[in-house]
C-alpha cells in the first residue's frame, strides 16, 4: 500500500494542480514532493528488513497484474527521485513560470511515472509507466523550453518512442514464452531460451535502454534536449530519466537474456567507452555550461553502462552507488546553472567571471558540487567511481585493461573541462556588468541539501552501500 | 426511419432518431444479456423495466441457416451500436449543416447499421454479399449528400464506381468458391477445403475475396479511393464511414477467413501479410505529407486498417476475435472523438488548429487524448487494441518481422498525430470554430475521453466475458 501511495500522491496532486493558479501550485507541489520524499525514505529504510511488495489484480486475460516490489535498487532510486524532486521544488520557490498550475502538474505526473518505473515488477506495468514518465516531459519541454524547443523535443520523443516500441515487442515475446508478465516468469522464460534467440532479443530491448541512457551512438537527442529544456525538466531528464535506462538494464535485461548479455557485452563496453572519450572531448570545447554538463553526463553514464556490462560484484555495486550519486551531483550542477542564468542572463562561460567575489556562497557551492562531479575523494562521487574502475578492470570482458585505461581518460578529461569551467565562472575577470545578489534563502536550502548529501556519503557511504549490496550480488549471480 | 415523410421539424427527427438508436442499443443489450449471464441480464431488464420472457440461446440460426447469431457477433453488434449512439450524440446535430434532408441521413445510417448486423452474423456467402451491399449503397448516397459541393459529388461517384467494381470481384470470388465447394454456407465449405487436394478455383476465389474485402477496408494497394472519398464526403459522415462501417467489414473479413479458410491458411497468409505490410507503409508514410487534418485522418484510417488486418492474420490464435472487437471499439471511439472536434473547426489544415489550447483548453485536451489513443500511447484504448492484435499475431508465430515493422510504422504515426498536438499547444493562432461548444458537447466529449482511457486501463470491461 505504501508503494501505491508513492505513485498516487504525485499522480493525484499532479492532476489536481492543473486547476490551481499562481503560488498555490508551487505550494501544492512542495507539499506533495515532501510527502513523497518522506514515504520514499520510509520505503528505502524498510528495505533493510524485507522488500516491500504490493500486488493487485489488473488485467487477468493478459496475464498482467498490478504488482510492485521495492528491493534495494528500487528503494535507492525511489529515494533519489524523492530527494531530487523536492530539491527542485525548493529551488523553484523564487522563480516564476508561465501557467504554474500546468507546469508543476506535469512535473508531478512525470514523478509518478518515474516511481512506477522503478517499482514495477510486472513487465507490462513497467512499460506503461515508462511511457507515462515520458509524456509529461514531452509537454514540459515543448511548452516551457528554449527557442528550438519544438523540433528538439519532438526528436527526443520519437527517438525514445521507437525504442520503447522495440522493447514492448521484446517483452511481449518473452511473456508469450513465460505465460505472464510477472518478473519471475519473464526472467525464467528468457533465461531458458536458446542463445540465438537471446542474442536478437537483447537488441530489441537494449535499444530502448541505450537511447534513454544514452549510450553512444544513440545519444544525439540528448545535448539539445538538455539545453532546450527548462531547468527543472533538465534535472528530471538527466538525474532521473537516464537512470530509467540503466535501471531497466539491471532489472529487466540482464536477468531475462543472460546469454544475450554475455554475447554482446564486449560490444556494449566498447560503445560505452567510445562514448566516454568522445563526449569528454566534446565537453572540453563547449562554452555553454549547460551543453558542457550534458556531454559530461554522457561520459558518466557511459562509465556506468560499461561497468554494468563488465558484470562483476564490486563493479555492479559501484554502478548502483554511482546511480544515486550522479543523480545528486548533476541536480546540483543544473540548479547552479539556472541560478547563474537567472542572474547574469547567459550561460556562456567566456562571458561569465568573478562569481567568487560577487556571489561567494554560490561560488563555494559550485566548487564543491563540481569537485564531487569529478569524483574527488571525500565527496560522494569518489567511492562509486573507485568501485566501478575496480570492477571494470577485473571484469569478464576482453581487453579489460585497455578499456579501463580509456575509461580512465574520461576522469582526466573530466577534470580538465570541469576545472576550466570553475576557473572561468568563479574566478577570472569580472566581465559581467551586472552586480547580482548571492543565494536567496530557498536556493541556499536546496544547495545545502545537495552538499550535505555529497559530503555525508563521501565520508560515510555505508548506508548506501548496505542498501544496494544485496541486489548487486543477485544480479551478478 | 420514415418519419421524415410526416414530420418537418428537424429537431423532432433528430430526437426520434436518437430514441430509436437508444432503443436499438437496448434491444441489443437485452439479447446479449441472454449470453452474458444472469447478472447483466437482470440489470438490463431492470433498466428497461421489462419482464424476462425471451429464452433465446446462442447460437441462433435464422433464415434457413443463412444467419448464425452467436455470442461474439452479438457482442460486436452491440458494441458497434453503442458507438453509433455515441456518434449520433456527438455529431448528429451537425447533419443539418450538410443539407436539408436530415431524416434521410438518419434513415441511411439505420440501413448501414442493418447491413452491419448481417455482416456480423452471416453464415452464407450470399448474406455476406447482401450485407456488404446494404452497407455500401447508403454510403454512396451519404458521400454525395452535400450536393452543392463538387468535391462531395466527386467522392460519391468515385466511391460508387470503385465500389461497384469491387462488388463484382467479390461476386466472382464467391462464384469460384461455390464452384470449388458446391456450397455457399461458410461452415459447410470447410470440409471441402483441404490443403492436400485444393481446387485451384478455391485459391483464386480466396484471392478475389481478399481483393474485394481489402477494397472495402481500404487495404493497400486497393486503398486509392479512400483519401479522396473521405476528404470529399461531408465531415459528419466521414466520421461514420471511417469507423463503424470499417470495423464491421473487418469483423466479416475475420469471420470468413477464420471460420472457412482457417485450415488452408498457408495458401493465403503470405498474400495477406504483404497486403498488411503495404497498407501500414503506405498509410503511415503518406499521412506524414498531408497538410489537412481531415486528409491525414483518411490516411491514418488506412494505417489503422493495417493494424486491424493483423487480427485476420492471426488465424490460429483465439484472441484474434477479442482483438478485432477491442480494436473496433477503440479506433471508432477515438476517431469519432477527433471528428467531433474537427466538424467544429472552420479550417481543416494543421494551421487551423494553431492555438486551440489557449482558446478552448477542453477541446484541445480531449483531442490530445484521442490522438494519443490513435497513436497507441499506453493507458489509452489504442494501446491496448494494438497490443492485442500484435499479441495475437505473435501468438501465431513466424510473423515477428511484421510485428517489428508495424511497431516502426506506429512510431511514424506519432509524427503526424503529434503535429496536431503541437499546433494546438505550442503554436500561436486564432482558431475559428463554426459552432458554439455547448455544455452538452463538453460533457459528451469528456465522457468519450473517459471511455478511451477506460479502454486502456481496464479493457476487460469491453470484451466478452469468457
Amino acid at each position: 500500500m505504501v508503494l501505491l501511495l508513492l505513485i498516487l500522491i504525485p499522480l493525484i496532486t499532479g492532476a489536481f494542480s492543473f486547476a490551481v493558479k499562481g503560488d498555490a501550485a508551487k505550494a501544492l507541489a512542495l507539499i506533495s514532493t515532501t510527502a513523497t520524499l518522506a514515504l520514499s525514505a520510509y520505503v528505502s529504510g524498510a528495505n533493510f528488513a524485507a522488500p516491500i511488495t504490493y500486488d493487485h489484480e489488473w488485467i487477468p486475460m493478459m496475464g498482467t497484474r498490478f504488482s510492485m516490489l521495492a528491493d534495494g535498487m528500487s528503494g535507492m532510486l525511489v529515494l533519489l527521485t524523492g530527494i531530487v524532486m523536492m530539491v527542485v521544488m525548493i529551488a523553484q520557490i523564487n522563480k516564476d513560470v508561465e501557467r504554474p498550475g500546468a507546469f508543476y502538474g506535469l512535473l508531478l505526473l512525470s514523478q509518478a511515472g518515474l516511481m512506477g518505473v522503478f517499482l514495477a515488477s510486472d513487465a507490462l506495468l513497467f512499460y506503461v509507466f515508462w511511457e507515462l514518465a515520458l509524456i509529461p516531459v514531452y509537454f514540459l519541454c515543448s511548452q516551457w523550453g528554449g527557442e528550438k524547443r519544438i523540433p528538439v523535443t519532438f526528436k527526443f520523443f520519437i527517438y525514445t518512442f521507437v525504442g520503447s516500441l522495440m522493447m514492448l515487442s521484446g517483452l511481449i515475446y518473452l511473456s508469450l514464452q513465460g505465460g505472464s508478465y510477472a518478473w519471475a516468469d519473464i526472467t525464467k522464460a528468457g533465461a531458458a531460451l536458446p542463445a540465438a534467440s537471446q542474442q536478437w532479443l537483447f537488441w530489441l530491448m537494449f535499444i530502448a535502454f541505450a537511447i534513454k541512457m544514452p549510450v553512444f551512438p544513440f545519444h544525439t537527442w540528448q545535448p539539445d534536449a538538455y539545453e532546450q529544456s527548462p531547468t527543472p525538466v533538465t534535472v528530471v531528464l538527466s538525474a532521473l530519466m537516464v537512470k530509467m535506462g540503466l535501471f531497466a538494464v539491471l532489472r529487466w535485461l540482464m536477468p531475462s537474456v543472460p546469454m544475450g548479455v554475455e554475447y554482446w557485452s564486449d560490444t556494449v563496453v566498447i560503445l560505452s567507452v567510445l562514448g566516454i572519450v568522445y563526449a569528454s572531448c566534446i565537453a572540453i570545447v563547449q562554452t555553454d555550461i549547460k551543453r558542457m554538463i550534458a556531454y559530461s553526463s554522457i561520459a558518466h553514464m557511459g562509465l556506468m553502462c560499461a561497468t554494468a556490462f563488465a558484470h562483476n560484484g564490486i563493479g555492479m555495486h559501484g554502478v548502483m552507488v554511482q546511480m544515486f550519486n550522479h543523480g545528486i551531483n548533476i541536480t546540483g550542477m543544473w540548479l547552479i546553472v539556472s541560478m547563474v542564468e537567472q542572474r547574469w542572463g547567459t550561460r556562456d562561460m567566456t562571458k561569465l567571471g568573478g562569481m567568487a567575489s560577487t556571489a561567494p556562497q554560490m561560488a563555494i557551492a559550485l566548487v564543491i558540487i563540481s569537485l564531487a562531479n569529478i569524483a574527488l575523494p571525500l565527496t560522494n562521487g569518489f567511492i562509486g567511481e573507485f568501485m566501478m574502475f575496480n570492477g571494470l578492470f577485473s571484469g569478464y570482458i576482453s581487453n579489460h585493461t585497455v578499456m579501463t585505461v580509456l575509461a580512465g581518460l574520461g576522469i582526466i578529461l573530466g577534470a580538465v573541462y570541469t576545472l576550466n569551467m570553475i576557473q572561468k565562472v568563479a574566478y577570472g575577470e569580472k566581465t559581467t556588468m551586472i552586480v547580482a545578489k548571492d543565494l536567496a534563502i530557498n536556493e541556499y536550502i536546496s544547495l545545502a541539501v545537495i552538499i550535505t548529501v555529497i559530503i555525508f556519503l563521501g565520508v560515510y557511504p555505508k548506508p548506501l552501500l548496505d542498501l544496494t549490496s544485496g541486489v548487486a550480488q543477485m544480479i551478478v549471480k | 426511419m420514415f418519419t421524415g415523410l410526416f414530420v418537418d421539424n428537424k429537431k423532432t427527427v433528430t430526437s426520434i432518431a436518437a430514441v430509436l438508436f437508444l432503443a436499438l442499443l437496448g434491444i441489443n443489450l437485452l439479447e446479449l444479456s441472454d449470453a452474458a449471464g444472469p447478472a447483466l441480464r437482470s440489470m438490463t431488464l431492470s433498466l428497461l423495466g421489462t419482464a424476462d420472457n425471451t429464452n433465446g440461446a446462442f447460437p441462433q440460426m435464422l433464415f434457413n441457416n443463412m444467419l448464425r447469431i452467436d455470442k461474439l457477433s452479438m457482442w460486436f453488434g452491440t458494441a458497434m451500436t453503442a458507438c453509433t449512439v455515441l456518434y449520433i450524440l456527438l455529431i448528429g446535430k451537425e447533419f443539418k449543416k450538410v443539407g436539408t434532408h436530415v431524416a434521410e441521413y438518419f434513415a441511411l445510417i439505420f440501413f448501414i447499421l442493418c447491413g452491419l448486423y448481417i455482416l456480423t452474423a452471416y453464415n452464407s456467402m450470399l448474406m455476406l454479399f447482401i450485407g456488404i451491399e446494404i452497407m455500401s449503397i447508403p454510403q454512396y448516397v451519404l458521400a454525395g449528400s452535400d450536393k452543392r459541393n463538387l468535391k462531395s459529388s466527386e467522392a460519391s461517384l468515385k466511391y460508387f464506381l470503385m465500389g461497384a467494381f469491387s462488388t463484382g470481384i467479390l461476386l466472382m470470388g464467391i462464384t469460384l468458391l461455390y464452384g470449388a465447394t458446391r456450397t455457399f454456407n461458410i461452415t459447410e465449405m470447410v470440409p471441402m477445403l483441404h490443403s492436400e487436394s485444393l481446387n485451384p478455383m478455391a485459391i483464386s476465389g480466396i484471392v478475389f475475396i481478399i481483393v474485394a474485402l481489402g477494397f472495402k477496408v481500404s487495404a493497400a494497394p486497393m486503398h486509392t479511393w479512400t483519401p479522396d472519398v473521405y476528404d470529399g464526403t461531408p465531415t459528419a459522415f466521414t466520421a461514420f464511414m471511417a469507423t463503424i462501417v470499417k470495423a464491421g467489414v473487418f469483423f466479416a473479413f475475420l469471420r470468413l477467413f477464420h471460420v472457412s479458410f482457417g485450415n488452408i491458411s498457408e495458401h493465403w497468409l503470405m498474400i495477406l501479410a504483404i497486403v498488411t505490410a503495404a497498407t501500414l507503409l503506405i498509410g503511415n508514410v503518406t499521412a506524414v505529407y498531408q497538410q489537412s487534418v481531415k486528409r491525414m485522418l483518411a490516411y491514418s484510417s488506412i494505417a489503422q486498417a493495417g493494424f486491424m488486418l493483423f487480427s485476420v492474420l492471426a488465424v490460429s490464435s483465439s484472441i484474434a476475435w477479442n482483438g478485432i472487437i477491442l480494436y473496433g471499439i477503440a479506433y471508432s471511439v477515438a476517431t469519432i472523438g477527433v471528428f467531433a472536434v474537427l466538424v467544429k473547426m472552420k479550417d481543416y489544415t494543421y494551421d487551423g488548429f494553431n492555438g486551440l489550447a489557449k482558446k478552448n483548453p477542453l477541446l484541445a485536451f480531449v483531442t490530445t487524448i484521442f490522438l494519443f489513443s490513435l497513436a497507441g500511447i499506453p493507458l489509452t484504448g489504442g494501446f491496448m487494441a494494438k497490443y492485442y492484435v500484435l499479441l495475437a499475431v505473435m501468438h501465431q508465430g513466424n510473423m515477428l518481422w511484421l510485428v517489428i515493422f508495424a511497431l516502426l510504422m506506429a512510431a511514424i504515426s506519432v509524427y503526424y498525430y503529434f503535429r496536431v498536438i503541437i499546433a494546438m499547444y505550442f503554436k500561436e493562432g486564432e482558431p475559428e470554430l463554426t459552432s458554439e461548444v455547448t455544455m452538452a458537447d463538453q460533457v459528451l466529449l469528456i465522457a468519450t475521453t473517459v471511455i478511451v482511457i477506460l479502454l486502456g486501463v481496464m479493457p476487460q470491461l469491453f470484451l466478452m466475458p469468457a
